[in-house]
Protein backbone atom coordinates (compact mmCIF):
# COMPACT_ATOMS: atom_id res chain seq x y z
CA UNK A 1 0.00 0.00 0.00
CA UNK A 2 1.44 3.50 -1.21
CA UNK A 3 -1.52 5.35 -0.63
CA UNK A 4 -4.32 5.75 1.27
CA UNK A 5 -7.84 7.07 1.35
CA UNK A 6 -9.28 8.76 4.27
CA UNK A 7 -13.25 8.78 3.60
CA UNK A 8 -14.83 6.15 0.95
CA UNK A 9 -16.11 9.42 -0.65
CA UNK A 10 -13.07 11.28 -1.44
CA UNK A 11 -12.13 11.49 -5.39
CA UNK A 12 -8.24 12.04 -4.51
CA UNK A 13 -6.24 9.41 -2.82
CA UNK A 14 -2.56 10.71 -0.56
CA UNK A 15 0.34 9.16 -1.40
CA UNK A 16 1.92 7.68 2.03
CA UNK A 17 5.45 6.84 0.17
CA UNK A 18 7.30 8.98 -3.00
CA UNK A 19 5.11 7.43 -6.38
CA UNK A 20 7.25 7.65 -9.66
CA UNK A 21 5.42 7.95 -13.11
CA UNK A 22 3.97 4.55 -14.00
CA UNK A 23 4.15 2.93 -10.58
CA UNK A 24 0.93 1.19 -9.49
CA UNK A 25 -0.81 2.79 -6.61
CA UNK A 26 -2.56 1.07 -4.14
CA UNK A 27 -4.96 2.10 -1.43
CA UNK A 28 -7.62 0.59 0.81
CA UNK A 29 -11.26 2.10 0.48
CA UNK A 30 -12.99 0.56 3.35
CA UNK A 31 -11.63 -3.00 3.24
CA UNK A 32 -11.23 -3.33 -0.60
CA UNK A 33 -7.70 -2.69 -2.12
CA UNK A 34 -8.39 -0.47 -5.41
CA UNK A 35 -4.88 0.26 -7.43
CA UNK A 36 -4.07 2.26 -10.46
CA UNK A 37 -1.21 3.67 -12.38
CA UNK A 38 0.26 7.02 -11.58
CA UNK A 39 0.30 9.17 -14.60
CA UNK A 40 3.14 11.42 -13.31
CA UNK A 41 5.63 11.33 -10.28
CA UNK A 42 3.50 12.05 -7.07
CA UNK A 43 5.78 13.40 -3.74
CA UNK A 44 4.94 11.70 -0.62
CA UNK A 45 1.25 13.55 1.50
CA UNK A 46 0.83 14.63 -2.15
CA UNK A 47 -2.63 14.04 -3.59
CA UNK A 48 -3.61 12.26 -6.95
CA UNK A 49 -7.23 11.54 -8.94
CA UNK A 50 -7.93 8.19 -7.46
CA UNK A 51 -11.12 8.73 -10.38
CA UNK A 52 -11.16 10.97 -13.96
CA UNK A 53 -12.38 14.82 -12.15
CA UNK A 54 -14.08 16.11 -14.95
CA UNK A 55 -13.13 20.40 -14.78
CA UNK A 56 -16.04 22.23 -12.46
CA UNK A 57 -16.13 19.04 -10.38
CA UNK A 58 -15.96 19.30 -6.39
CA UNK A 59 -12.25 17.62 -5.65
CA UNK A 60 -13.41 15.65 -2.31
CA UNK A 61 -11.14 14.68 0.83
CA UNK A 62 -12.32 13.80 4.31
CA UNK A 63 -15.64 13.24 2.19
CA UNK A 64 -15.93 16.61 1.82
CA UNK A 65 -14.97 19.51 -0.85
CA UNK A 66 -11.64 21.24 -0.50
CA UNK A 67 -12.12 22.98 -4.22
CA UNK A 68 -12.57 22.18 -7.53
CA UNK A 69 -11.02 20.98 -10.98
CA UNK A 70 -9.79 23.87 -12.82
CA UNK A 71 -8.95 21.30 -15.89
CA UNK A 72 -9.87 17.95 -16.87
CA UNK A 73 -7.99 15.57 -14.06
CA UNK A 74 -7.13 12.18 -15.46
CA UNK A 75 -7.48 9.34 -12.59
CA UNK A 76 -3.36 8.61 -11.23
CA UNK A 77 -2.64 12.85 -11.53
CA UNK A 78 -1.29 14.43 -9.06
CA UNK A 79 -3.53 17.09 -7.71
CA UNK A 80 -2.38 20.40 -6.39
CA UNK A 81 -2.63 24.35 -6.84
CA UNK A 82 -2.09 23.95 -10.31
CA UNK A 83 -5.40 22.12 -10.76
CA UNK A 84 -7.57 23.14 -8.45
CA UNK A 85 -9.66 26.23 -7.44
CA UNK A 86 -10.32 27.21 -4.23
CA UNK A 87 -14.21 27.73 -4.05
CA UNK A 88 -15.83 28.85 -1.04
CA UNK A 89 -19.72 27.33 -0.24
CA UNK A 90 -22.88 28.88 1.15
CA UNK A 91 -23.77 26.95 4.02
CA UNK B 1 -16.79 1.30 30.85
CA UNK B 2 -15.45 3.04 34.07
CA UNK B 3 -12.59 5.23 35.35
CA UNK B 4 -11.03 4.99 38.86
CA UNK B 5 -11.47 8.57 39.74
CA UNK B 6 -12.01 11.21 42.62
CA UNK B 7 -15.62 12.48 43.84
CA UNK B 8 -15.28 16.20 44.76
CA UNK B 9 -18.12 17.68 47.61
CA UNK B 10 -19.58 19.63 44.30
CA UNK B 11 -20.39 16.38 42.67
CA UNK B 12 -17.55 16.54 39.94
CA UNK B 13 -15.10 13.38 39.41
CA UNK B 14 -11.36 13.87 39.07
CA UNK B 15 -8.82 11.86 37.61
CA UNK B 16 -5.68 13.35 39.99
CA UNK B 17 -5.78 14.54 43.49
CA UNK B 18 -3.92 17.84 43.20
CA UNK B 19 -3.21 20.98 45.73
CA UNK B 20 -3.29 24.11 43.18
CA UNK B 21 -1.29 26.95 44.52
CA UNK B 22 -2.67 29.84 42.33
CA UNK B 23 -0.94 33.03 41.73
CA UNK B 24 -3.47 35.29 40.93
CA UNK B 25 -1.19 37.71 39.21
CA UNK B 26 2.11 37.64 37.67
CA UNK B 27 3.68 39.35 40.64
CA UNK B 28 2.47 36.02 43.08
CA UNK B 29 3.97 33.38 40.77
CA UNK B 30 7.06 33.17 41.97
CA UNK B 31 6.14 33.31 45.26
CA UNK B 32 3.52 30.77 44.18
CA UNK B 33 6.68 28.38 42.40
CA UNK B 34 7.98 28.58 45.88
CA UNK B 35 5.23 27.61 48.04
CA UNK B 36 4.46 24.41 45.60
CA UNK B 37 8.10 23.07 45.30
CA UNK B 38 7.73 22.33 49.61
CA UNK B 39 4.57 20.36 49.51
CA UNK B 40 3.45 17.12 47.89
CA UNK B 41 1.39 17.25 44.88
CA UNK B 42 0.89 20.76 44.67
CA UNK B 43 1.17 22.29 41.24
CA UNK B 44 1.02 26.28 40.60
CA UNK B 45 2.05 27.93 36.85
CA UNK B 46 3.40 30.76 35.53
CA UNK B 47 0.74 33.56 35.27
CA UNK B 48 2.03 36.58 33.00
CA UNK B 49 -1.42 38.00 33.58
CA UNK B 50 -3.80 39.46 36.65
CA UNK B 51 -2.66 43.24 35.96
CA UNK B 52 -2.94 46.10 33.93
CA UNK B 53 -5.57 44.40 31.61
CA UNK B 54 -8.29 45.70 29.81
CA UNK B 55 -11.64 44.20 31.16
CA UNK B 56 -12.32 41.30 28.04
CA UNK B 57 -8.68 40.45 28.49
CA UNK B 58 -9.09 39.91 32.35
CA UNK B 59 -12.00 38.20 31.84
CA UNK B 60 -10.04 35.82 30.19
CA UNK B 61 -7.42 35.66 33.18
CA UNK B 62 -10.18 35.56 35.55
CA UNK B 63 -12.13 32.28 33.89
CA UNK B 64 -8.74 30.55 33.45
CA UNK B 65 -7.97 30.88 37.53
CA UNK B 66 -11.35 30.05 38.88
CA UNK B 67 -11.84 27.16 36.08
CA UNK B 68 -8.37 25.65 36.80
CA UNK B 69 -9.07 25.72 40.44
CA UNK B 70 -12.63 24.50 39.97
CA UNK B 71 -11.38 21.04 37.61
CA UNK B 72 -11.85 18.36 39.36
CA UNK B 73 -8.40 17.08 39.33
CA UNK B 74 -7.83 19.88 42.01
CA UNK B 75 -8.62 18.94 45.19
CA UNK B 76 -8.12 22.36 46.85
CA UNK B 77 -6.93 25.80 46.09
CA UNK B 78 -4.45 28.19 47.96
CA UNK B 79 -4.77 31.38 46.05
CA UNK B 80 -1.74 33.59 46.71
CA UNK B 81 -2.03 37.54 45.15
CA UNK B 82 0.10 40.30 45.96
CA UNK B 83 -2.73 42.54 47.27
CA UNK B 84 -2.76 45.82 44.49
CA UNK B 85 -3.19 43.96 40.79
CA UNK B 86 -6.26 44.37 38.96
CA UNK B 87 -7.01 40.82 39.79
CA UNK B 88 -8.27 41.49 43.61
CA UNK B 89 -8.56 38.34 45.73
CA UNK B 90 -12.36 38.57 46.24
CA UNK B 91 -12.80 39.08 42.76
CA UNK B 92 -10.50 35.83 42.38
CA UNK B 93 -12.45 33.90 45.25
CA UNK B 94 -16.01 34.59 44.07
CA UNK B 95 -15.13 33.77 40.76
CA UNK B 96 -14.04 30.13 42.30
CA UNK B 97 -16.91 30.38 44.66
CA UNK B 98 -19.58 30.15 41.39
CA UNK B 99 -18.14 27.37 40.57
CA UNK B 100 -16.81 24.59 43.08
CA UNK B 101 -17.34 24.50 46.97
CA UNK B 102 -13.78 22.45 47.16
CA UNK B 103 -11.29 23.69 50.14
CA UNK B 104 -9.97 27.33 49.49
CA UNK B 105 -7.70 29.29 50.96
CA UNK B 106 -5.76 32.80 50.58
CA UNK B 107 -2.91 34.99 51.71
CA UNK B 108 -2.21 38.33 50.09
CA UNK B 109 1.45 39.25 50.12
CA UNK B 110 1.40 42.58 51.18
CA UNK B 111 -1.00 41.77 53.99
CA UNK B 112 1.07 38.95 55.08
CA UNK B 113 4.31 40.68 56.04
CA UNK B 114 5.97 39.88 52.33
CA UNK B 115 6.89 36.70 50.67
CA UNK B 116 8.65 34.58 53.19
CA UNK B 117 6.14 35.37 55.42
CA UNK B 118 3.50 34.06 52.94
CA UNK B 119 5.32 31.23 51.88
CA UNK B 120 5.43 29.92 55.35
CA UNK B 121 1.97 30.79 55.60
CA UNK B 122 0.81 29.49 52.23
CA UNK B 123 3.25 26.43 52.78
CA UNK B 124 1.21 25.19 56.14
CA UNK B 125 -2.00 25.41 54.78
CA UNK B 126 -1.01 23.84 51.51
CA UNK B 127 0.52 20.97 53.55
CA UNK B 128 -2.14 20.37 55.69
CA UNK B 129 -4.51 20.36 52.12
CA UNK B 130 -2.18 17.86 50.79
CA UNK B 131 -2.90 15.56 53.99
CA UNK B 132 -6.31 15.83 53.76
CA UNK B 133 -6.33 15.06 50.00
CA UNK B 134 -3.91 12.05 50.73
CA UNK B 135 -6.98 10.29 52.72
CA UNK B 136 -9.42 10.47 49.43
CA UNK B 137 -9.95 7.24 47.70
CA UNK B 138 -10.13 6.56 44.07
CA UNK B 139 -13.92 4.98 43.41
CA UNK B 140 -15.20 3.66 39.72
CA UNK B 141 -16.96 6.52 37.62
CA UNK B 142 -18.66 6.19 34.82
CA UNK B 143 -16.82 7.08 31.24
CA UNK B 144 -19.98 9.66 31.07
CA UNK B 145 -18.70 11.96 33.44
CA UNK B 146 -15.05 12.34 31.75
CA UNK B 147 -14.30 15.11 29.67
CA UNK B 148 -11.56 14.89 27.10
CA UNK B 149 -9.95 17.93 25.62
CA UNK B 150 -8.44 17.67 21.82
CA UNK B 151 -5.68 19.52 21.05
CA UNK B 152 -3.00 18.90 17.73
CA UNK B 153 0.35 21.28 18.08
CA UNK B 154 3.60 21.37 15.13
CA UNK B 155 1.43 19.53 12.99
CA UNK B 156 3.15 17.85 9.91
CA UNK B 157 0.88 15.88 6.84
CA UNK B 158 0.68 12.95 8.94
CA UNK B 159 -1.32 15.15 11.40
CA UNK B 160 -4.11 15.76 8.71
CA UNK B 161 -3.67 11.61 7.81
CA UNK B 162 -2.96 9.53 10.59
CA UNK B 163 -3.17 11.07 13.92
CA UNK B 164 -6.14 13.50 14.31
CA UNK B 165 -8.42 11.08 12.76
CA UNK B 166 -7.47 8.84 15.50
CA UNK B 167 -8.67 11.59 18.32
CA UNK B 168 -11.49 11.57 15.97
CA UNK B 169 -12.02 8.21 16.42
CA UNK B 170 -11.99 8.62 20.49
CA UNK B 171 -14.11 11.82 20.03
CA UNK B 172 -16.71 9.24 18.42
CA UNK B 173 -16.32 6.68 21.49
CA UNK B 174 -16.66 9.30 24.22
CA UNK B 175 -19.64 10.40 22.80
CA UNK B 176 -21.05 6.99 22.34
CA UNK B 177 -20.61 6.69 25.66
CA UNK B 178 -22.08 9.38 26.97
CA UNK B 179 -18.94 11.79 27.85
CA UNK B 180 -17.78 14.47 26.31
CA UNK B 181 -15.06 15.84 24.00
CA UNK B 182 -14.11 19.30 23.12
CA UNK B 183 -12.90 20.48 19.59
CA UNK B 184 -10.50 23.72 20.00
CA UNK B 185 -8.18 26.29 18.05
CA UNK B 186 -10.81 28.64 16.34
CA UNK B 187 -8.06 29.85 13.90
CA UNK B 188 -7.82 26.30 12.36
CA UNK B 189 -11.47 26.37 11.99
CA UNK B 190 -11.33 29.37 9.46
CA UNK B 191 -11.61 28.08 5.52
CA UNK B 192 -13.34 24.68 6.97
CA UNK B 193 -16.16 26.54 9.13
CA UNK B 194 -18.94 26.09 7.04
CA UNK B 195 -18.43 22.38 7.20
CA UNK B 196 -18.27 22.62 10.71
CA UNK B 197 -21.18 25.01 11.07
CA UNK B 198 -23.42 21.99 9.03
CA UNK B 199 -22.33 19.47 12.20
CA UNK B 200 -24.57 22.45 14.44
CA UNK B 201 -27.41 20.42 16.40
CA UNK B 202 -29.29 23.02 16.05
CA UNK B 203 -29.30 26.67 13.62
CA UNK B 204 -28.47 28.48 16.70
CA UNK B 205 -25.22 26.49 17.35
CA UNK B 206 -24.32 26.26 13.43
CA UNK B 207 -24.86 30.47 13.86
CA UNK B 208 -22.23 30.26 16.64
CA UNK B 209 -19.37 28.28 15.09
CA UNK B 210 -19.59 31.15 12.30
CA UNK B 211 -20.02 33.77 15.33
CA UNK B 212 -16.90 32.76 16.77
CA UNK B 213 -14.75 32.21 13.19
CA UNK B 214 -15.34 35.70 12.39
CA UNK B 215 -15.13 37.63 15.92
CA UNK B 216 -11.21 36.04 15.96
CA UNK B 217 -11.14 37.08 11.85
CA UNK B 218 -12.55 40.90 13.32
CA UNK B 219 -9.95 40.84 16.30
CA UNK B 220 -6.76 39.60 14.02
CA UNK B 221 -7.97 42.81 11.61
CA UNK B 222 -7.50 45.24 14.39
CA UNK B 223 -3.90 44.46 14.80
CA UNK B 224 -3.68 44.83 10.19
CA UNK B 225 -3.70 40.28 10.21
CA UNK B 226 -5.55 38.54 7.43
CA UNK B 227 -5.60 34.96 8.33
CA UNK B 228 -6.99 33.87 4.99
CA UNK B 229 -4.24 35.33 2.42
CA UNK B 230 -1.12 33.52 2.54
CA UNK B 231 -2.74 30.43 4.27
CA UNK B 232 -2.14 27.69 3.34
CA UNK B 233 0.99 28.83 3.78
CA UNK B 234 4.45 27.79 1.23
CA UNK B 235 5.45 24.98 3.77
CA UNK B 236 1.69 23.85 3.56
CA UNK B 237 1.74 23.66 -0.08
CA UNK B 238 4.68 22.04 0.15
CA UNK B 239 3.47 19.25 2.17
CA UNK B 240 0.73 18.83 0.22
CA UNK B 241 -2.11 20.46 1.02
CA UNK B 242 -3.55 22.72 -1.73
CA UNK B 243 -6.73 24.76 -0.43
CA UNK B 244 -7.51 26.38 3.42
CA UNK B 245 -10.49 24.25 3.37
CA UNK B 246 -8.07 20.98 3.03
CA UNK B 247 -5.81 22.44 5.89
CA UNK B 248 -8.59 23.42 8.18
CA UNK B 249 -10.45 19.79 7.50
CA UNK B 250 -7.40 17.99 8.84
CA UNK B 251 -7.43 19.79 11.83
CA UNK B 252 -11.30 19.42 12.83
CA UNK B 253 -11.13 16.17 12.01
CA UNK B 254 -10.26 15.36 15.53
CA UNK B 255 -13.88 16.49 16.51
CA UNK B 256 -15.14 12.97 14.89
CA UNK B 257 -18.26 12.60 12.71
CA UNK B 258 -20.90 13.61 15.57
CA UNK B 259 -23.22 16.59 15.76
CA UNK B 260 -21.65 19.61 17.49
CA UNK B 261 -24.28 20.48 20.66
CA UNK B 262 -22.55 23.80 22.02
CA UNK B 263 -20.01 26.30 21.71
CA UNK B 264 -18.65 27.48 24.67
CA UNK B 265 -16.24 31.20 24.96
CA UNK B 266 -12.51 30.64 26.16
CA UNK B 267 -12.38 28.80 30.03
CA UNK B 268 -16.20 28.83 30.56
CA UNK B 269 -17.23 26.16 32.46
CA UNK B 270 -18.17 22.48 30.10
CA UNK B 271 -21.03 20.56 31.19
CA UNK B 272 -20.56 16.85 31.19
CA UNK B 273 -22.39 14.27 29.41
CA UNK B 274 -22.84 16.53 26.30
CA UNK B 275 -21.11 14.74 23.49
CA UNK B 276 -18.91 16.57 20.80
CA UNK B 277 -18.57 20.71 22.21
CA UNK B 278 -16.68 23.37 20.64
CA UNK B 279 -14.25 25.99 22.77
CA UNK B 280 -13.31 29.16 21.04
CA UNK B 281 -9.71 28.76 21.56
CA UNK B 282 -5.92 30.07 19.91
CA UNK B 283 -4.25 27.71 18.12
CA UNK B 284 -1.54 28.63 20.50
CA UNK B 285 -1.08 25.38 22.22
CA UNK B 286 -0.69 25.97 26.08
CA UNK B 287 -3.42 28.22 25.78
CA UNK B 288 -6.24 26.36 24.43
CA UNK B 289 -5.12 23.44 26.23
CA UNK B 290 -5.18 25.90 29.26
CA UNK B 291 -9.02 27.10 28.23
CA UNK B 292 -10.19 23.57 28.05
CA UNK B 293 -8.85 22.62 31.50
CA UNK B 294 -10.34 25.46 32.86
CA UNK B 295 -13.60 24.28 31.10
CA UNK B 296 -13.34 21.43 33.50
CA UNK B 297 -11.42 18.50 30.91
CA UNK B 298 -10.00 16.11 33.29
CA UNK B 299 -7.59 14.94 30.39
CA UNK B 300 -6.43 16.08 27.25
CA UNK B 301 -5.38 14.10 23.82
CA UNK B 302 -2.49 16.15 21.89
CA UNK B 303 -1.65 15.24 18.41
CA UNK B 304 1.64 16.25 17.29
CA UNK B 305 3.74 15.95 13.91
CA UNK B 306 7.22 17.24 14.70
CA UNK B 307 7.11 16.36 18.12
CA UNK B 308 6.25 18.68 20.99
CA UNK B 309 6.63 18.32 25.02
CA UNK B 310 3.07 19.97 26.71
CA UNK B 311 1.88 19.10 29.26
CA UNK B 312 -0.41 21.09 31.71
CA UNK B 313 -0.45 21.59 35.72
CA UNK B 314 -3.76 20.27 36.15
CA UNK B 315 -4.71 17.42 33.58
CA UNK B 316 -2.50 14.98 32.19
CA UNK B 317 -1.61 15.60 28.39
CA UNK B 318 -1.59 12.39 26.27
CA UNK B 319 0.62 13.04 22.78
CA UNK B 320 -0.12 11.19 19.68
CA UNK B 321 1.43 11.31 16.63
CA UNK B 322 1.45 10.15 13.15
CA UNK B 323 4.77 10.23 12.16
CA UNK B 324 7.15 7.47 12.78
CA UNK B 325 10.29 9.41 12.44
CA UNK B 326 9.07 11.25 15.36
CA UNK B 327 7.84 9.04 17.46
CA UNK B 328 11.45 7.10 17.37
CA UNK B 329 13.44 10.43 17.60
CA UNK B 330 11.07 12.02 20.49
CA UNK B 331 9.70 8.71 22.34
CA UNK B 332 10.80 10.11 25.72
CA UNK B 333 7.83 13.21 24.76
CA UNK B 334 5.44 11.02 22.77
CA UNK B 335 2.97 8.35 24.68
CA UNK B 336 1.20 6.74 21.41
CA UNK B 337 2.43 5.99 18.05
CA UNK B 338 -0.25 6.41 15.63
CA UNK B 339 1.16 5.98 12.44
CA UNK B 340 -0.26 2.47 11.86
CA UNK B 341 -3.51 4.50 11.00
CA UNK B 342 -1.52 5.54 7.74
CA UNK B 343 0.52 2.52 7.58
CA UNK B 344 -1.04 -0.39 8.82
CA UNK B 345 -0.90 -3.31 10.09
CA UNK B 346 -3.38 -2.30 12.59
CA UNK B 347 -6.40 -0.61 11.33
CA UNK B 348 -7.70 2.91 12.41
CA UNK B 349 -10.86 1.36 14.78
CA UNK B 350 -8.07 -0.94 16.52
CA UNK B 351 -5.75 1.86 17.10
CA UNK B 352 -8.99 3.75 19.22
CA UNK B 353 -8.77 0.56 20.79
CA UNK B 354 -5.17 1.20 22.03
CA UNK B 355 -6.30 5.37 22.62
CA UNK B 356 -9.03 4.52 24.46
CA UNK B 357 -7.45 1.95 26.61
CA UNK B 358 -4.75 4.73 27.19
CA UNK B 359 -7.37 7.58 27.77
CA UNK B 360 -8.18 4.68 30.66
CA UNK B 361 -4.94 3.94 32.15
CA UNK B 362 -3.97 7.99 32.87
CA UNK B 363 -7.31 8.45 34.08
CA UNK B 364 -6.60 5.68 36.63
CA UNK B 365 -3.00 7.03 37.67
CA UNK B 366 -1.15 6.19 34.99
CA UNK B 367 1.15 8.98 34.41
CA UNK B 368 1.33 10.37 30.57
CA UNK B 369 5.11 11.17 29.69
CA UNK B 370 4.75 14.90 29.67
CA UNK B 371 3.60 14.37 33.49
CA UNK B 372 6.83 12.03 34.28
CA UNK B 373 8.46 15.00 32.94
CA UNK B 374 7.36 17.23 35.42
CA UNK B 375 5.56 18.94 32.28
CA UNK B 376 3.26 21.82 33.29
CA UNK B 377 3.57 24.84 30.54
CA UNK B 378 0.55 26.61 30.86
CA UNK B 379 -0.39 30.05 28.76
CA UNK B 380 -3.82 32.22 28.91
CA UNK B 381 -5.04 33.73 25.77
CA UNK B 382 -4.96 37.25 25.33
CA UNK B 383 -7.41 39.85 23.61
CA UNK B 384 -4.84 42.86 23.27
CA UNK B 385 -1.70 43.92 24.71
CA UNK B 386 -1.35 45.22 28.82
CA UNK B 387 -2.47 48.97 29.73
Amino acid sequence: MNAMMIDKKDNVAVAIEPITKGETVEYKKEDTVCSLTAAEDITIYHKLAAVDIKKGEPVVKYGEHIGIAAVDIPAGSHVHTHNVENHREAL
Amino acid sequence: MEFLGYRRPDGKAGIRNKIFILPASVCASDTTRIIASQVEGAVTFNNQNGCSQVSKDQQFTMDVMAGMAANPNVYGTVVVSLGCENCQMDLVVDAIKERTNKPLKTFIIQECGGTISTIEKAVRAAKEMAQEASLLMREPIDMSELIVGTECGGSDPTSGLGANPLIGELSDRMVAMGGTSILSETTEFIGAEHILARRGATPEISQKIYDIVHRYEAALQLVGEEVREGNPSPGNKAGGLTTLEEKSLGCIHKGGHTPVNEVYDYAKPVEAKKGLVIMDTPGNDPSSVAGMVAGGAQIVVFSTGRGTPTGNAISPVIKITGNRITYQNMKDNIDIDASPVIYGPQTLEEMGDVLLKEVVEVANGKLTKAESLGYTETAIARVCNYV
